[in-house]
């Protein structure tokens, strides 16, 4: 019998596929399709403290392998979210969910993480650091050691929850901003989140997203983002969340080897709907093929 | 919605770039003309969005135009299987038609007013259609509307058949409402002229087509709407111009 759960910060997961946020809005898509409880769990579409329309459109862009979006955190900000949108999941989810949570600033960070505290269908909380800051030139918090682990610091002190911070991988030294942000109190760390991209539409000489830029995902950054889980595994001793291309069971594994707790599952939704069903409903037959009795068992496996 | 694999039985040019595929497979996720279906291609990473011009029983007609990579794949297809998301979007609303609804088509935008012309007409409605295109070459479909007893106008903006110019050039003194798809210029210009409340189908690049990843989103006057999901046919009095 193979043995699939783990365990993410203290809650037990019964196997470790996330949909990953963005990717399936808060859930009830997706439960019109299949039963959703037989996720791990999955993480929300990004939560922001003002209500968002998110950038122009176009905002979504083919690639080899991938497709670039910049959506722009578009969402009904996070009052709507807890007095709307989880009584709505309530009714198709009965597991702890993962919250998926950004900002522009400290202060909305602080705001939104306060509100989702005393949500209890929340269990953990993701903060992505990869939005640009307003009071710091536009930087993005996720580039520097420092900003990450002030962002860190800050909801640390306003929640119990287990924090989780998504980590930007366009950045120059992904370990040490993965360090500071456990030395500021990060129950984990979750990453990659998309890859800075653009396409040119050859007809119009105009790049093909409004926004001209937006984040590359797809099975096409799955390597990377191996290396970067592997990295980042290595060097911090709190749970890592590994995501970026997943597509199939065995990308789960090989995520898991490379030091992944938990696994999320992102571009590949939007293609195949059916994609984390698929993939967790695989996962028996991948684990006996390479003769796993227990998931948790390969977390870090490979030496 | 519902994910099934489709067997293509025909797949034949209408136009030099225009082609009609007819598909045999589930059907029954298809609710409302004016819906569209996600087809995944070989080697293409996201879905393409393609309106649905027919449904009878098991039988689906797709008509498209070829623009870029995805569509240049399905015209070259010659029979196989076709892995297709089916019933995506909100399609018209029949309700609000009255006796002599008006339905306004342009270019590549005529298509998902087949089924739309089909079903009114099955409700006993006086159905006229206006189907605009650049020139003579690029037309399709003038006769197929007349055989389901339509009255049909065509518009060719260089006069090289029927009515010279626009659709609006074409637009008929009494009727109760309109429906219509077409490039988003015709859109504006056909909401600017009618005298009527009516229904407008968008376009949009979408990452999905179901509703989930936001790529489509516009603003309505009811709220952000997701083209995919919540449109793509939105009503009159809702439409924000944006470009």
């Amino acid at each position: 019998m193979a043995e699939m759960s783990v365990n993410l910060c203290g809650i037990e997961l019964c196997n470790p596929v996330i949909a990953a946020s963005g990717t399936f809005g808060y859930g009830y898509e997706f439960a019109e399709l299949y039963d959703i409880n037989m996720l791990g769990t999955f993480s929300f579409k990004g939560t922001t403290k003002e209500p968002r329309f998110g950038n122009p459109t176009p905002r979504i862009a083919e690639c080899t392998a991938g497709m670039i979006n910049a959506v722009g955190l578009q969402n009904p900000g996070v009052d709507k979210v807890i007095s709307e949108e989880l009584p709505l999941l309530s009714k198709c989810f009965d597991k702890k969910v993962m919250a998926n949570v950004s900002g522009f600033s400290i202060d909305d960070y602080v705001y939104t993480c306060e509100r989702i505290d005393s949500c209890e269908q929340v269990g953990w909380i993701e903060v992505n650091v990869s939005c640009p800051n307003v009071h710091g030139g536009g930087m993005s918090f996720g580039t520097s050691p420092e900003s990450a682990a002030e962002v860190t610091g800050a909801v640390r002190r306003v929640t119990k929850k287990p924090i989780i911070i998504k980590l930007s991988p366009n950045v120059t030294d992904i370990v040490s901003i993965a360090k500071a942000c456990e030395d500021a109190g990060a129950d984990g760390i979750s990453l990659i989140n998309t890859m800075l991209g653009m396409r040119i539409d050859l007809r119009a000489r105009k790049p093909v997203i409004a926004n001209k830029m937006g984040g590359f995902s797809g099975s096409a950054i799955f390597p990377v983002a191996v290396r970067m889980v592997y990295q980042v595994a290595n060097a911090v001793s709190v749970p890592v969340v590994g995501m970026g291309g997943v597509t199939c069971a065995e990308d789960v594994v090989e995520m898991m080897l490379a030091g992944a707790t938990a696994v999320e599952v992102g571009a590949a939704n939007l293609v195949n709907p059916y994609a984390c069903r698929d993939i967790i409903n695989d996962l028996p037959r991948v684990m006996g093929k390479y003769k796993i009795e227990s998931l948790k068992d390969i977390i870090g496996g490979c030496r | 919605m519902k994910q099934s694999i489709f067997t293509i039985i025909n797949n034949a040019p209408l136009t030099r770039d225009v082609f009609r595929m007819t598909l045999l497979g589930d059907t029954s996720a298809i609710t409302a003309a004016g819906q569209f279906v996600n087809v995944k291609l070989d080697g293409l990473y996201l879905r393409r969005p393609i309106s649905v011009c027919d449904q009878s029983g098991d039988e689906l007609t797709l008509i498209y135009k070829v623009v870029g990579k995805g569509t240049e794949l399905m015209s070259g297809m010659r029979g196989g299987e076709l892995d297709l998301l089916t019933g995506l979007g909100n399609g018209y609303d029949l309700s609000k038609s009255g006796d002599r609804p008006l339905l306004i088509g342009g270019g590549v935008g005529v298509p998902p007013l087949y089924l739309l012309a089909k079903r009114l007409i099955a409700e006993g409605k006086r159905v006229s259609v206006i189907l605009g295109f650049n020139t003579k070459s690029e037309m399709f479909y003038e006769n197929e509307f007349r055989d389901l007893g339509a009255r049909v106008t065509v518009t060719t903006a260089d006069g090289s058949y029927g009515v010279k110019g626009f659709v609006t050039a074409a637009m008929p003194e009494n009727y109760t409402y309109v429906y219509t798809c077409g490039p988003q210029p015709m859109l504006k210009a056909v909401y600017d002229v009618s005298a009527t409340s009516g229904q407008f189908s968008f376009e949009e690049r979408m990452g999905c087509g179901f509703g989930a990843c936001m790529g489509c989103s516009c603003k309505t006057l009811y709220g952000n709407k997701r083209i995919c999901k919540d449109g793509p046919v939105l009503v009159k009095e809702e439409i924000i111009w944006q470009k």
